[in-house]
């Protein structure tokens, strides 16, 4: 399969002290790694594609480690995760989905084998086009507290022959999380549900 | 500090490769924002001096926060911007109030020198409204290599009595710039022009 061919790399990290409520004692923080590579299948029907997820195993460790690191290097303040790509128009939908494999190992590798399934979202877009990265708690996809989301997006990308892919994590619950449901506290962590 | 803070967003962004032709080394800007009550969303005052303190608070905080995101120090920052959105229920003129008067000065102490005029934009707009920040030269306005924008965006602001502010800052200029004109080897660096 071919090498992954790197245009431009991007971290975005949010920090979130409150929403008109009280002012949280340590703000949630939401870190987007983004990735504009070249598509290698763009432009034609290739029924082989699959081979290019191994290809894509550097890139996706190289981005959770630097999500980690964005967040301050230690991986137990990470507590939600998500995942998802962008094709560029002169790709395929299923070219998206090679992402999420190599995008959600990486992840649950550097986090200490995670336990819950890396929620996950992705379209076909043109440069500007904005994602809505969702977010779940990383070893209990039920709790309602870390249901939550990222808008990411780059002006320039991406171009037709290319794939944006993107990690995310999160430090906590929603700011002012209140609607009740499964708590982090009450994981039982078996099954990655709750 | 006077100013009140919903919100801060870094943004880190690389450049390794250009219609397939290597960026070494890659490029890089960081662009640091702040999501801010606006003291005087929603009827006309008069007298802005609160936001010009504001201003002042912001210049060293995102500043600091941009340089420390490329991981350099400030001396070794190139070029640099300013920018900001105001939400629907204030004026243009507050906008002005923060980036002009005031904020220049702790950019300028945070980056060692900064002879240059700051490049700077401003609107008003909706959440998700995108911001693009100008950039030049921080010591010789008309380096050429180094006129650039930034864009950012932020999905939830600024909202109505908000103001999004950001500051960006870069170690380097375009990714292959051969417009020709002054280059930064050829600063004198006296008058912040040439």
């Amino acid at each position: 399969m071919p090498e992954v061919q790197l245009r431009k790399r991007i971290i975005v990290v949010e920090e979130v002290f409150h929403e008109g409520g009280p002012v949280a004692a340590s703000p949630l923080r939401r870190a987007a790694a983004l990735a504009v590579i070249h598509n290698p299948f763009a432009g034609k029907y290739v029924p082989e594609i699959a081979g290019f997820m191994e290809d894509l195993n550097p890139l996706g460790l190289e981005m959770a480690k630097a999500l980690v690191a964005a967040l301050g290097g230690d991986p137990k303040i990470v507590e939600g995760y998500g995942k998802g790509a962008i094709v560029g128009q002169a790709g395929e939908l299923e070219h998206g989905a090679l992402w999420h494999v190599p995008g959600g190992y990486a992840m649950r590798e550097i986090l200490g084998n995670a336990k819950a399934i890396v929620a996950s979202t992705k379209k076909v877009g043109g440069p500007g086009t904005r994602l809505d990265v969702p977010i779940t708690h990383i070893n209990a996809s039920y709790v309602r507290s870390h249901f939550d989301s990222m808008e990411v997006g780059i002006a320039d990308a991406p171009k037709a022959n290319e794939i944006l892919l993107a990690l995310v994590m999160t430090t906590g619950p929603r700011v002012h999380a209140r609607v009740g449901g499964l708590k982090a506290s009450e994981i039982k962590g078996q099954d990655g549900l709750r | 500090m006077k100013t009140k803070i919903r919100k801060i967003l870094i943004f880190v962004e690389e450049t390794h490769s250009e219609m397939g032709k290597h960026v070494n080394p890659p490029t890089r800007r960081a662009a640091a924002a702040a999501v801010i009550e606006n003291p005087f969303a929603g009827n006309y005052v008069e007298d802005l001096t609160e936001l010009m303190e504001i201003g002042e608070e912001l210049g060293q905080l995102l500043t600091e926060r941009a340089v420390a995101a490329l991981g350099i120090p400030g001396a070794s920052a190139e070029s640099y911007g300013k920018a900001a959105a105001v939400g629907e229920n204030g004026e243009l003129e507050h906008a002005a109030a923060i980036l002009h008067p005031k904020l220049g000065t702790p950019v300028r102490k945070t980056l060692g020198k900064g002879a240059a005029l700051i490049p700077s934009s401003k609107k008003r707009g909706g959440p998700g409204v995108a911001l693009d920040i100008p950039l030049g030269h921080k010591d010789a306005a008309f380096v050429r290599s180094h006129f650039d924008g930034m864009e950012i965006r932020v999905n939830d602001a600024p909202r109505a009595n908000e103001i999004l502010v950001a500051i960006a800052v870069t170690d380097s200029g375009r990714p292959l710039p051969r417009v020709g004109g002054l280059t930064k080897a050829q600063i004198k660096g006296e008058d912040g022009l040439r």
